[in-house]
């Protein structure tokens, strides 16, 4: 550990990191532009310069390691010198447009403007004027305020992994852009407005909406994935205006997915925000009152057996517990959180978490992705992948059918006979698997759900246990779920009880009459042709399949608009947040479920969220354990027998559209239009 | 005065053929084997010996660089890269080693190269340089038909690899890690150091990156013996030099001379003297754009070396003779130039980026004298910020002809400026 003096104060800082971070663990802030902590370092804002004794010059304290006996500056005569002079080159060509700058009040370079630089300015030249790029519906530019410190160029090639951007022509006139004016196709383009230490690219949606000082600050978790990001929610009034992750380094580092940033809009339309009912075949405004006598009705003398339940993909844990408790109470057994049909196994927990973690990926050395695309299905975990694979040594292969990932992948073989030559050895790469130190396997949502997903699943669990990927101190078996809400459904187990219908069960009882009422909890993803007549109440939050097919709709709250448990997919307990209160007479969801049991006669035992969360933690501690996790044990699930001939795809076809919030707005419509031309309708480059 | 027996270069003139039996006739490529058997740490000694400096403008001692390559190799090869990317205004000097004796650069790669336990030389020469990189190729081929590079290189039994790179006109590729980037593939844009290219340098691998004229002299150096070349100039700052001179001098020229060489002798003996006599001299930079000018007082008496010439705070650089006499407009040259590095500034960092182009506008207005004289002291400051806070040494040579201009003739500058305002009154 070498030992350095900074401003007088002799440190022992740790070999090999740089002086800048040497400043920072000796506690002197060192101003910079270019320098982020997760990019490569490219020293040339030159704004950290400070003042190394027996150097000729003031030193970049960004990229200059630290050495026994060094003797740093940050604050002398010189150093102060040198941030005024490169403060005021930044300035020069600048536009003083901050009054009308979105990144005005967080801007870094006014900020540090008025921390190290002059306050007037010499510069009485015309001042530079750059052409704005089309980086695509969610970056917006304004390429004049650009400072060319290159974060952005470094973010999209090293953690995107998409080499779209580029700076060209030099000197005065160097200029970052796409090279070919075609948009960021990057599911994770919102970072770059973060990242972006000026306003020079800014968020396209939230153009000239608000002031970071009138928005109220919501720590919350993101409900897009199921990686469980953790997220600030800033709002104004009733509205929430933008979404921004925040730092968790287990689970998102500081990265957050486009669409868990840019759906808000989504939250604003297409809302349920009255109850309704369904009268001659249409739907009609109703009282809380009237929809829940519709329901008390429809129940009364009705045998359980007849009254099943889905949970969709982003219920918060308290309501699913308060729905499940009503269930039993009622006499049904027929409740389930996996409306895609998916074959995790709520009894062995191993086999629905991702028993790596999501920090493990640094540690592996081979990973076997089987039927997953997880830079669609969870973006910020695969751009934890890319981080692994820029450390080199990594190998990753496929069995299905995966896109372009940002990393090299071994294409091994399209589906259930691949995955058989891997158990019995036959492929060579079940030695490659055997032999790693680290080895992972993730399991996509997308084979789980297949008619054949227990079989998949057991096929899978076999080759973890031939090629020996659970070992002492580490679990290589992964699932990667892509509903926020499936895990915590899974732990609480709102699954079919002894005698209780899934999914499937459900759906071909309701088309054949057995089935009569059916809840569906934020459940839109189900065939709803096929609830035959059941009478269907819909309680959610937008007016979506479920809510169209619903003969009551109970307005309930997005993830924004009530406090909430949720688990991601490493089983992490989370707390969501209200940020803004539910639309019109909405509520949040638990209360709904708790004055319906009551006026079906089935009184919850919890008058608040807190005496709610009192029986849930007794039903199941994990959800008090806010932060942490706890390894699955090693035991027995999955299924036997054929797996069908067709290959194993991928959860989601398209990124931007998985669900009720996303489908409601038109910024991710407007990605879809521009990044999955085949899911808007097959336009071509040739279009209009 | 040089005398004949002691010039190294012999056909800067291209009196003599330049191809290899050219070459042969003066020597080069004389019995290559004898001076490789000696070994490696034998020609480094021999180099530092001689004290030869760095012919490409810092003056960095020769042997000193070429010591601080690994003599063990950790797996990774080295290499030598020659810069030929000869493009600082004024110079020339490369040119003519290229053009007219590419077998001086090829003997001295291979010497060079294995004294650093390199597996091979990359020539990276201006793409302007066409008839040059030509002439190169030729040599090169040539010489690996002779044997003299290639596998088991001229019966050394070492084996080594020259490659020519052509480059595609941008003056930042002179600064050796750009010239590393733009040799990868990549933009060419200075890298931080550390780390050096001895330790980090060309595809990662310990690299050496020297002149042409550096490389070019070193076999003629092992041939004669340091000590006389040791011998030749003045302490420290020894050897023969190629002098570039161009400007209002009757005859322009290339000349080999001793390093050390009185500037007035150098332009009144091989120049014929300052066009209207030596009395119409106005100024003299002395070492090509980058460094600040000298006027006709210092010019009487100064010596042309790296020392010297720093002790009247200008500088040797590339030794390329730039002369004015009084028909020179001094702001509207400094201007020019200020325009060249404002155009050839790679754009990386924020100093160079930014503070070229505001110093190009500035003194645009003082070549009207459309400005007031406390601009003067302004735009020394702004060069004062440039200088020394950049990455590469772009941002200090784009400073440092405005300060050499503020230093000797401010008094022109501010005259320009009264001359402005008292036409403005009149109008």
């Amino acid at each position: 550990m070498p030992k350095m003096t900074i401003d007088g104060v002799e440190i022992e800082v740790p070999a090999g990191i740089t002086v800048l971070q040497a400043c920072e663990l000796a506690g002197k802030e060192i101003p910079r532009f270019c320098y982020h902590e997760r990019l490569s370092v490219a020293g040339n804002c030159r704004m950290c310069l400070v003042e190394q004794e027996k150097a000729p010059k003031p030193v970049a304290s960004c990229a200059m390691p630290v050495a026994e006996g060094m003797v740093i500056k940050t604050d002398s005569p010189l150093v102060q010198k040198a941030r005024k002079g490169v403060m005021e080159f930044l300035l020069i060509n600048h536009p003083l447009d901050c009054p009308i700058c979105d990144q005005g009040g967080e801007c870094d370079l006014q900020d540090q403007a008025m921390a190290f630089g002059k306050s007037f300015s010499r510069y009485h030249e015309e001042k530079r004027a750059v052409t704005d790029k089309d980086f695509g519906p969610l970056v917006k530019t304004e390429m004049t305020r650009c400072i060319q410190c290159t974060r952005c160029i470094r973010f999209a090639t090293e953690v995107a992994g998409v080499e779209v951007l580029g700076a060209v022509s030099r000197g005065e006139h160097m200029e970052v852009t796409t090279y070919v004016e075609k948009g960021i196709a990057s599911e994770l383009s919102g970072n770059l407005i973060d990242l972006c230490p000026v306003g020079a690219l800014t968020s396209k949606p939230y153009a000239f909406t608000a002031r970071p000082w009138e928005l109220a600050k919501t720590e919350s978790v993101d409900v897009a994935d199921a990686v469980g990001v953790n997220i600030r929610i800033d709002s104004r009034g009733r509205e929430v205006l933008r979404v921004l992750p925040r730092l968790n380094e287990d689970v998102n580092e500081e990265w957050l997915a486009d669409k868990g940033r840019f759906w808000v809009d989504g939250l604003k339309r297409q809302r349920l925000d009255r109850p309704f009912i369904r009268e001659n075949g249409k739907l009609r405004a109703a009282t809380w009152n009237e929809a829940f006598g519709a329901i008390a009705a429809k129940l009364k003398g009705l045998d359980g057996k007849r009254v099943a339940a889905i949970a969709g993909d982003q219920c918060d844990a308290e309501s699913m517990f308060a729905l499940k408790e009503l269930m039993l109470a009622l006499g049904s057994a027929n409740i389930d959180c996996r409306q895609d049909g998916s074959a995790a196994d709520a009894n062995a927990r191993a086999s629905y978490l991702f028993n790596s973690t999501i920090a493990g990926i640094d540690k592996a050395d081979v990973i076997l992705l089987i039927g997953t695309n997880p830079r669609w299905e969870a973006p910020v975990l695969n751009a934890r992948i890319r981080k692994r694979h820029l450390k080199g040594g990594l190998k990753v292969a496929s069995v299905g059918g995966v896109g372009e990932l940002t990393y090299p992948v071994e294409m091994l073989g399209a589906g259930g006979d691949t995955l058989n030559q891997l158990v019995s050895g036959g492929h060579s790469f079940a030695d490659v698997l055997k032999n790693a130190k680290a080895p992972m396997i993730i399991v996509g949502n997308g084979v789980l759900a297949r008619p054949d997903g227990s079989a998949v699943l057991g096929l899978a669990k076999k080759l973890a246990d031939a090629a020996n990927v659970v070992r002492d101190g580490w679990n290589g078996f992964n699932v990667l779920q892509t509903a926020a809400s499936r895990v915590a459904g899974l732990e609480l187990g709102f699954v079919p009880q002894s005698g209780g219908r899934d999914v499937a069960g459900i759906l071909d009882g309701a088309s054949k009459g057995e089935i009569e009422v059916v809840y569906l909890l934020g459940a839109d993803e189900i065939d709803t042709n096929r609830l035959g007549k059941a009478f269907v109440i819909y309680q959610g939050h937008h007016g979506d399949r479920g809510a169209h097919r619903a003969d009551v709709i109970l307005p309930g709250a997005a993830y924004t608009e009530k406090d909430g448990t949720y688990m991601n997919i490493e089983g992490r307990a989370q707390l969501g947040r209200l940020a803004v209160f539910p639309p019109g007479d909405a509520k949040a969801d638990w209360s709904i479920l708790r004055a319906l049991s009551e006026v079906v006669g089935k009184k919850l035992g919890y008058d608040s969220l807190e005496q709610l969360r009192r029986k849930l933690y007794q039903a199941n501690p994990r959800f008090q354990r806010l932060g942490a996790i706890e390894p699955a044990a090693w035991t027995a699930f999955g299924g036997q027998g054929e797996i069908g001939r067709d290959y194993f795809r991928p959860a989601i076809s398209n990124y931007y559209m998985t669900d009720p919030i996303s489908r409601a707005s038109a910024t991710m419509a407007q990605c879809t239009e521009r990044f999955v031309p085949t899911a808007a309708g097959g336009k071509t480059g040739t279009h209009g | 005065m040089l005398q004949d027996k002691d010039r190294i270069f012999k056909n800067v003139y291209c009196q003599d053929d330049w191809r290899l039996a050219g070459a042969r006739r003066r020597g080069i490529w004389d019995n290559t084997k004898a001076l490789l058997e000696v070994g490696p740490d034998k020609i480094v000694d021999e180099i530092k010996a001689s004290e030869l400096r760095g012919r490409g403008g810092a003056g960095f001692p020769t042997g000193m660089k070429w010591s601080f390559m690994p003599k063990q190799s950790d797996g990774r090869p080295s290499y030598l890269v020659v810069n030929a990317d000869e493009s600082e205004p004024g110079t020339c000097k490369d040119r003519e080693i290229l053009r007219f004796d590419p077998h001086m650069l090829i003997e001295g790669c291979l010497i060079a190269g294995f004294a650093m336990r390199c597996k091979a030389a990359y020539i990276y020469i201006r793409g302007e340089f066409y008839q040059e990189a030509m002439h190169v190729q030729a040599a090169i081929d040539e010489a690996y038909d002779a044997g003299l590079i290639g596998k088991n290189a001229s019966g050394s039994g070492y084996d080594f690899d020259v490659y020519l790179h052509r480059g595609a006109g941008a003056y930042i590729c002179g600064e050796e890690s750009a010239l590393i980037e733009s040799l990868e593939g990549k933009k060419g844009q200075p890298r931080l150091k550390p780390p050096f290219p001895a330790a980090c340098g060309l595809y990662g691998c310990p690299t050496t990156v020297n002149n042409v004229e550096t490389i070019a002299v070193t076999p003629t150096i092992l041939r004669r013996g340091a000590s006389w070349f040791a011998g030749l100039g003045r302490p420290k700052n020894v050897g023969t030099k190629l002098f570039c001179v161009s400007g209002h001098v009757n005859k322009p020229c290339n000349v080999e001379e001793e390093m050390g060489i009185p500037l007035k002798e150098l332009i009144e003996k091989h120049c014929g003297g300052v066009r209207g006599g030596w009395d119409n001299l106005l100024a003299v930079i002395p070492g090509g754009s980058s460094v600040p000018m000298l006027p006709k007082h210092i010019c009487d008496d100064v010596l042309m070396d790296f020392d010297s010439l720093r002790a009247v705070q200008s500088g040797l650089g590339t030794a390329a003779v730039i002369v004015m006499d009084k028909s020179t407009d001094l702001i509207e040259a400094i201007t020019r130039f200020a325009h060249f590095y404002m155009h050839e500034s790679c754009g990386q960092c924020t100093p160079c980026r930014e503070g070229t182009g505001w110093m190009f506008r500035i003194m645009t207005r003082f070549v009207k004298g459309d400005a007031d004289p406390s601009e003067i002291d302004m735009l020394l400051e702004i060069s004062k910020q440039i200088e020394g806070h950049t990455i590469c040494a772009l941002g200090d040579a784009a400073a440092w002809p405005i300060q050499g201009l503020m230093r000797h003739f401010r008094p022109v500058v501010e005259q320009r400026m009264r001359d402005f305002r008292g036409r403005q009154a009149a109008e």
